[in-house]
């Protein structure tokens, strides 16, 4: 067994109990702190595939930005313990066994179809430098549109998020 | 030595981890975090797939998930914000009408 294959099954191990971790919690908070252990276990994985710097944006942006702006929310709207009904129930007995049926399937055609191609580890060099050659001259127009995307999205965010004036209003009555 | 299916196969059991939560959840905030799962596990077979055909521009697209993942995240969290301003709850169950 080589190191790359140690190192693949370790982080997917972390990576699948993670996820296994976020369904099982019934506290938001407890999802959230699994969802970063997943999160670094994939950057691990971007990693062994030679994507440097998917790797570092995965830690910086998902695990910090994303998942902290995630947690603030949570800790703001002070949820708590999500309460069981009758339809997550019916929810909890059709969704597992269809998950267990979607990933064997998936990965029954997935091992059929490919077999035993294998990746190398660092065999294609995902540094910045390349990564940036690429994103200023072929996905240039893409790269612009996304700025003024998260522009929007600023926007909306804060227009959503400020206090409406009808909502204040009947509180006060 | 990985095979690529390995790598295929992890990132669909995390995609389906994803769907599952989506599906059982009764938390708003809880079904978002699935949706980001989800996305990580198609990340994953983007970065695989980049790796197997030596094609760099499989992490740029990677790289413009996270860029919408992260207005996404910021957008949707301004939207529970202001539904939970106003009825008090994140259980989905109970935000099943348009009007207040």
């Amino acid at each position: 067994m080589s190191i790359h294959l140690v190192l693949f099954l370790f982080f997917g191990a972390v990576a699948v109990a993670g996820a296994i971790n976020l369904l099982a919690q019934s506290h938001p908070i407890n999802s959230a702190l699994s969802l970063i252990a997943v999160m670094a276990a994939l950057a691990g994985e971007f990693l062994l595939l030679g994507a440097e710097f998917v790797a570092a944006i995965q830690v910086i942006v998902y695990a910090g930005a994303i998942m902290v702006l995630f947690v603030f929310v949570i800790m703001l709207l002070n949820a708590g313990v999500e309460e069981r009904t009758k339809g997550s129930r019916v929810a909890i007995m059709f969704g597992i066994p269809g998950m267990l049926m979607g990933s064997v399937l998936v990965a029954w055609a997935v091992l059929h179809s490919y077999g035993q191609d294998e990746v190398v580890a660092g065999a294609l060099e995902g540094a910045p430098r390349d990564i940036a050659t690429l994103l200023f001259r072929e996905f240039l127009l893409p790269f612009e549109v996304t700025s003024i995307l998260i522009l929007i999205a600023i926007m909306g965010a804060v227009v959503l998020a400020s206090k409406p004036q009808a909502v204040q209003k009947r509180k006060e009555h | 030595m990985v095979p690529l299916s390995y790598y295929l196969v992890l990132s669909a059991i995390l995609f389906a981890c994803g769907v599952t939560g989506f599906l059982i959840k009764r938390n708003v905030i809880t079904i978002f975090m699935s949706i980001e799962l989800m996305l990580n596990g198609v990340n994953l077979s983007f970065v695989a797939f980049a790796a197997k055909w030596h094609a760099l521009s499989g992490q740029v697209f990677v790289f413009f998930v996270m860029v919408v993942a992260a207005a996404e995240a910021a957008v949707g969290l301004a939207i529970i914000i202001a539904i939970y301003r106003a009825r008090e709850t994140l259980n989905v169950d109970q935000m099943n009408l348009l009007k207040l």
